[in-house]
């Protein structure tokens, strides 16, 4: 079973600090929900996890499964097994959806899928988030409105079959039907029991459909406080205030 | 034949078929200042003498007739006015010129490939005439390799109603010097495609031009370039919009890798007083992958009447978007890979346009092959 553990992170962007010691653990089958008002630093905790080149790292570890990732290429991150949704795909002109996630699985996988497998993957995973099978063909992201982005983004999730996913605001933007069928999607990533979850978000919303386990309050870079799904509640009643307040 | 009048425009100052009409270029004129002169061999100097051949192999559909003529055949030399020294020097020296006939109304029933070999024996001049009649159809697909130091013209005359697509393959060997000029002559609702495609040699000069005699002609002309280190590969694009209600659009892409690899793109749309309606749109694109390499784009646009349908351009050239590659990355592609997916498909889009399946493959297989060096 897999562990991400994030050590006493710290990140800052062009000599900012953003991060100012982050602890958190997540276990397979676990899904946590980190929540916070905008600029706590929650996205900047998503892409430094990943590798963005945009942040600096300036302490602490990222371990998964005990191999450091902070040490390892972008690349190298994603074939280790973490996955990050982001909040905002970027169309990339002349690569097709169906030619970057065959790259993709092969990348992940190590050797490239049979070819009548991976169509039936595919159009398997796309029938599922209900995404219109010409979207194969198209460049990628290229033109798709906000949902469409963010159920090719569970589309990949759910192809690539990561250790742990992050999902960066992957609610923001959606409609409640749009909304149902990505937290769908999230949900039959982690019934296998097999994967952990790092649900970033800044509503409550999601939460409806997507349960968590453990709910952390993100306020100016840290964790401020953690509870259960009851935390998420309190959050929907009472807002962010408390804490910007008490951060500041 | 003596000097023209000075056309309206600057944009090309002189045409005339007299040598003596033009100056040795020294590199400090405009349309030679990107150029570096002494890597000509002396095309541009009277200075490279025609020792040397270009063999030229014609693979013609059956509709098509292929002749080789002399310099007083009465076709050749009738579609255009040399607008440069290299231009005219070519002019005045070669000694056969292939010429191709489409008839009027045939339809080709496969592209007539012309392959241009050098084979690295001094320099030489060419001439190469395709004259398709009205409302004729044909595809030309023009194919240089080889070592050479090769200097040519080449008429397109399109006529009434007439198609012609070509597509020009520049894949010389690593020393060749190539200064080539395209001279398409559009008559009443022609269409004319070209899609120009630069890999090899140390130096290549392309100057496509389109004229218009009539009213409706359609030009698209499209290019992609790969430069590695140490090339220069330049594309001088030249629309005059003499005629009213005529169209042209131009989009050339290039990618530049390795040290001194050095793009140069030069767009001059003209449109002039009596052009009115005109429609056209230029852009280029550069996409630079490493220190050390140079694109210097240029477009032109010069306007002369107030009643155009549309005119712009643009031109960008830019490094590899790092949120492509991070957001490539982020699924597994190892860099190199996740680079070569977006050169490809930013090339790709272009080279999508080819509609002959045969040769849209062959270019594409031509810039992996660019893209693994």
């Amino acid at each position: 079973m897999s562990t991400l553990e994030i050590r006493d992170l710290q990140v800052a962007v062009e000599d900012k600090e953003i991060l100012r010691g982050v602890n958190l653990t997540v276990k397979a089958g676990q899904t946590h929900a980190i929540m916070g008002p905008n600029g706590s630093g929650k996205s900047t905790l998503a892409y430094a996890i990943a590798g963005h080149p945009k942040y600096t790292i300036t302490g602490g570890q990222v371990l998964l499964d005990g191999v450091d990732l902070l040490e390892l290429s972008v690349d190298e991150r994603a074939r280790a097994g973490l996955f990050l949704a982001m909040q905002y795909p970027v169309e990339v002109p002349g690569v097709s959806v169906s030619n970057f996630l065959r790259s993709a699985v092969t990348a992940v996988r190590g050797e490239a899928p049979k070819l009548r497998e991976f169509a039936k993957d595919l159009k398997g995973g796309m029938d599922a988030l209900s995404i219109d099978p010409a979207f194969a063909q198209r460049n990628l992201n290229e033109g798709f409105s906000g949902g469409e982005k963010k159920r090719h983004e569970i589309l990949q999730m759910e192809l690539l079959k990561p250790k742990i996913a992050v999902l960066d605001e992957t609610d923001s933007g959606l409609d409640v039907d749009a909304l149902r069928v990505v937290s769908e999607g999230i949900n039959r990533f982690r019934a296998s029991g097999e994967t952990g979850v790092l649900l970033i978000t800044h509503y409550t919303r999601i939460l409806r459909y997507v349960k968590p386990d453990f709910v952390h309050v993100f306020a100016a870079g840290r964790i401020v406080e953690q509870g259960g799904p009851e935390l998420a509640e309190k959050l929907e009643a009472e807002g962010y205030e408390q804490y910007t307040k008490a951060s500041a | 034949m003596g000097l023209n009048e000075k056309p309206l425009s600057t944009l090309h100052e002189k045409s005339s078929f007299d040598l003596a009409d033009f100056e040795v270029p020294t590199g400090r004129e405009e349309a030679w200042r990107f150029t570096p002169l002494s890597r000509l061999k002396g095309l541009h100097n009277g200075k490279a003498e025609a020792v040397g051949h270009v063999r030229v192999d014609v693979d013609a559909a059956p509709e098509v007739t292929v002749e080789t003529v002399g310099r007083d055949d009465a076709r050749v030399g009738k579609s255009f006015v040399p607008t440069d020294r290299v231009s005219a020097q070519a002019w005045n020296t070669f000694e056969k010129a292939t010429v191709i006939t489409v008839p009027r109304e045939a339809v080709t029933s496969k592209p007539t490939v012309l392959t241009l070999t050098g084979s690295g024996d001094g320099a030489s001049y060419g001439h190469i005439v395709v004259k398709v009649e009205p409302l004729a159809e044909a595809v030309l697909v023009l194919d240089h390799k080889g070592s050479a130091v090769y200097a040519d013209n080449i008429e397109f005359v399109v006529g009434e109603g007439a198609n012609l697509k070509v597509v020009s393959v520049q894949d010389w060997a690593d020393d060749a010097v190539h200064v080539s000029h395209h001279h398409a002559q559009l008559a009443k609702d022609a269409t004319f495609r070209s899609f120009v495609v630069t890999l090899g040699g140390d130096l290549v000069r392309l100057s496509p031009s389109v004229a218009y005699t009539a009213p409706g002609g359609d030009a698209d002309m499209s290019g992609v370039y790969f430069v590695d280190a140490g090339q220069h590969l330049e594309h001088r694009l030249l629309v005059d919009h003499s005629q009213p209600n005529c169209k042209s659009n131009v989009d050339y892409r290039g990618a530049l890798q390795g040290e001194d690899a050095h793009a140069v793109w030069i767009g001059d749309v003209i449109i002039r007083v009596e052009a009115e309606g005109t429609d056209t749109y230029e852009l280029n694109r550069n996409l630079i992958l490493t220190d050390g390499a140079r694109a210097d784009s240029v477009p032109n646009l010069e306007i002369l009447t107030g009643e155009v349908a549309g005119a712009g351009h643009a031109s960008a050239s830019g490094r590899l978007d790092d949120e492509h590659i991070f957001y490539l990355q982020a699924r597994g592609i190892p860099y190199d890979e996740a680079r070569r997916l977006v050169v490809r498909g930013f090339l790709g889009q272009l080279i999508e346009k080819i509609q002959i399946e045969e040769i849209r493959e062959r270019i594409m297989s031509a810039v992996e092959a660019e893209l693994a060096r």
